[in-house]
């Protein structure tokens, strides 16, 4: 936070926001997807049908309904706690390169 | 030493240790107050969420909801863990970047009104008490049942234990109070599930072992429990949608608890105290693994104790009945009315042979008197072969206590698997951090619902930074005796109203700040008009079918899912009236973009470290 304020109207700084925000809205409708899918789709809706199957000693559809879906659920925050990560660091990256290029060209031509 | 010893000493040892934090981390300021100064690391912030998360009713009724439900149990495992994903992907690191106090803030804020703000204080404010009441009973039930003192006196130490923490410490004292419970409890969970574990299939995994076989006869556990289920007249353990619990009710529930979990206020203010956005996408993450260990191991220890209790009380007679039985025959958790041969017999719903009748049965709400009245009544019809007396079979499941008590299932498990007594002590210590530490972080979102946003936001914004540390404790301290009274004098819609709380967070903050955040169209009255429809359904709709006996018209949807239907309602009108209402101011629009960009900067931060916070 020790930076110079980011100018939220700076045409180059909005679009590097608005693909950073791009990123991130995609991510997560990946992992959702697979939230709703591990929890509501394989725990509930389709846990009759599945539970014709057998993992170990648990019925399919029963273990994902008391544990299989926890452990997706951890799983899931943790891929996107990763990935943000990285996405942070190449939009600070990226914030960076603009606010470079902003200051070199205030000081004129005369540097290169 | 005995037990009764063993008990006082843990409760006293582990409440010292709360105070001794309370004190160390006293503070001087809202902002340690509200958010514990922003600078409690992730990790730490996801053991306190965890241990502000699992209540009294998650430690000790969770594991014997799923031991008599089954499979449709999973819907409150995977309820009450899938929130944090929504928390994780949609809300906290936004609302963190937002950085203000309270859920209000936000939803005053983003909606530029002074009236969401009201609406959402009073939801804030609701939500939490209907809460706060359970777990300061959890308490007093506690101290009654492992201290045998009046369940009053236990309401009264809690009442005091918290009030001191709380007012002292605030956010900061609540936080790391709770990372300290947080261990407490899981340590108390955790042992008596790999005994149980161990000693029935050898393997001292809980979560692996459940799927194993039992050392006895070498069959599957699950498949086992399904066999006696079936030959008893229980429905089946393992097969979903059997009984009460159809596919679309188990739907509306699991998807109403995750989205009501992601918008309960004590839960989300969770997300303020810490260092940056990154740091509280991490702290979900931490806070979800630490819940899951309690709830991955929950469904284990019901399926052992489940499996347990029917083959050590089933075709016993009195003098072959286990020590654990005895014991907590006598706190009314669990009831023998033998029909005179002798023999204990343990049934379910669908009755295998008519000529057999259950014989278990709870005390449940009936008082020490009527239950012994229940006893000597059925007594005389057995010694008088039915010419006087009355069967208290009847009576008993004509009230609808058929059946052990669900809390059984944890209380009694540390005996079931012969532990030492120091364990049972641990567990009385473990159920009271579970209910301390949720209570603690209820009260502190009532405090800084009145304090804050009422008080400084609303009332008086001109009030000085000592004026509002003060209302703040002041409020703490009454909240705190508001919350000890419902403890003493339930209500008697205390264990109806846990699914309202879930049904109208899902039908009223989500939407409200999920819109918030991932549109900058949505204006003021969109979603004031959303908020209140989706909120009025839930209540009214919850209201008639609890108290008016309304049948479930919406889809045949019960209550405890009805937050679902709130939720759609809500997102429904907010989106559609849209096009029809002018859209926010840039000022709000410019804060929606500062909220979603990590690096600082735009006008959150600008408020952030404005003077006056």
């Amino acid at each position: 936070m020790t930076q110079d304020p980011i100018d939220v109207h700076d045409p180059e700084i909005v679009s590097a926001i608005d693909r950073y925000w791009r990123s991130n809205v995609r991510l997560m409708t990946v992992l959702l997807v697979i939230w709703a899918a591990a929890g509501l789709g394989c725990g509930v809706l389709f846990a009759d049908a599945l539970n014709g199957f057998r993992l170990g000693g648990f019925p399919l559809g029963f273990w994902f309904a008391q544990q299989g879906s926890i452990i997706v659920f951890v799983l899931l925050i943790l891929a996107y706690g990763l990935m943000m990560n990285r996405l942070d660091a190449r939009h600070h990256r990226e914030l960076e390169r603009i606010r470079r290029i902003a200051s070199r060209s205030g000081e004129g031509p005369t540097d290169r | 030493m005995s037990l009764k010893l063993w008990t006082l000493s843990f409760v006293a040892a582990s409440f010292g240790f709360y105070l001794l934090i309370a004190w160390l981390s006293r503070v001087r300021d809202t902002s340690g107050f509200y958010v514990a100064g922003r600078g409690i690391p992730a990790a730490a912030n996801g053991m306190a969420t965890a241990a502000d998360w699992m209540s009294a009713a998650s430690f000790i009724s969770m594991a014997g909801l799923i031991s008599t439900m089954g499979y449709a149990g999973g819907m409150y495992l995977m309820g009450w863990t899938g929130g944090y994903v929504l928390l994780a992907l949609l809300l906290a690191p936004y609302l963190r970047k937002f950085g203000h106090y309270t859920v209000p803030d936000f939803v005053g804020d983003r909606y530029e009104s002074n009236v969401a703000r009201l609406i959402a204080v009073v939801c804030a404010i609701f939500v939490s008490f209907t809460y706060v009441a359970g777990q300061m009973r959890g308490v007093g039930i506690v101290f009654s049942r492992f201290l045998e003192v009046d369940i009053t006196v236990g309401v009264l130490i809690g009442m005091a234990i918290v009030f001191v923490y709380a007012t002292l410490g605030g956010m900061k004292g609540i936080t790391w109070t709770q990372v300290v419970q947080y261990w407490v409890l899981i340590t108390a969970f955790l042992i008596p599930a790999i005994a149980i574990s161990f000693k029935l299939t050898g393997n001292p995994v809980p979560q692996l072992a459940m799927g194993g076989r039992l050392l006895e006869d070498g069959l599957p556990l699950l498949e086992r429990l399904d066999g006696l289920h079936s030959e008893l007249g229980f429905a089946s353990y393992t097969e979903p949608f059997v009984g009460r619990w159809d596919k679309l009710n188990v739907f509306c529930v699991t998807l109403s608890l995750m989205v009501g979990t992601a918008g309960l206020p004590h839960v989300i203010v969770r997300f303020y105290t810490v260092k940056s956005v990154r740091a509280a996408r991490w702290s979900a993450f931490w806070a979800l693994l630490f819940i899951s260990a309690l709830y991955l191991t929950a469904p284990a220890t019901a399926a052992f104790a489940r499996y347990y209790m029917i083959q050590s009380l089933q075709g016993r007679t009195e003098a072959q009945l286990p020590a654990w039985f005895r014991s907590w025959r006598q706190t009314g958790l669990i009831l023998w009315l033998d029909d005179g041969d002798g023999r204990l017999e343990y049934y379910g719903g669908s009755n295998p042979a008519p000529a057999r009748q259950n014989e278990i049965f709870r005390s449940g709400n009936l008082g020490s008197a009527e239950r012994a009245a229940v006893e000597v009544d059925h007594q005389r019809w057995l010694d008088s072969s039915g010419v006087q007396g009355a069967d208290g079979r009847q009576v008993l499941s004509a009230k609808g206590l058929s059946g052990p008590d669900r809390d059984i299932i944890v209380l009694a498990t540390p005996e079931m698997a012969s532990l030492a007594d120091w364990i049972i002590a641990l567990v009385a210590a473990g159920a009271l951090a579970a209910a301390l530490s949720t209570a603690s972080g209820l009260l502190l979102v009532i405090s800084s619902s009145v304090a804050h946003d009422l008080y400084y936001r609303v009332i008086n914004p001109s009030a000085s930074e000592g004026q509002r540390l003060a209302v703040g404790r002041m409020v703490i301290g009454l909240a705190v005796v508001v919350a000890g009274l419902l403890g003493v004098f339930p209500p008697g819609f205390v264990s109806q109203v846990v699914a309202f709380a879930f049904g109208l967070a899902a039908a009223s903050f989500f939407p409200a700040i999920v819109l918030g955040i991932f549109s900058k169209r949505v204006g003021t009255a969109p979603a004031m008009i959303g908020m209140v429809a989706g909120i009025g359904f839930t209540a009214s709709y919850i209201i008639g079918s609890v108290y008016a006996g309304m049948p479930d018209w919406c889809f045949g949807i019960g209550p405890q899912g009805i937050g679902v239907v709130g939720m759609l309602i809500n997102f429904g009108l907010s989106l559609g009236l849209t096009p029809l209402f002018p859209a926010p101011s840039q000022k709000v629009r410019d804060m929606v973009e500062s909220i979603r960009e990590p690096e600082g900067a735009g006008p959150a931060l600008v408020i952030e470290s404005a003077p006056e916070h």
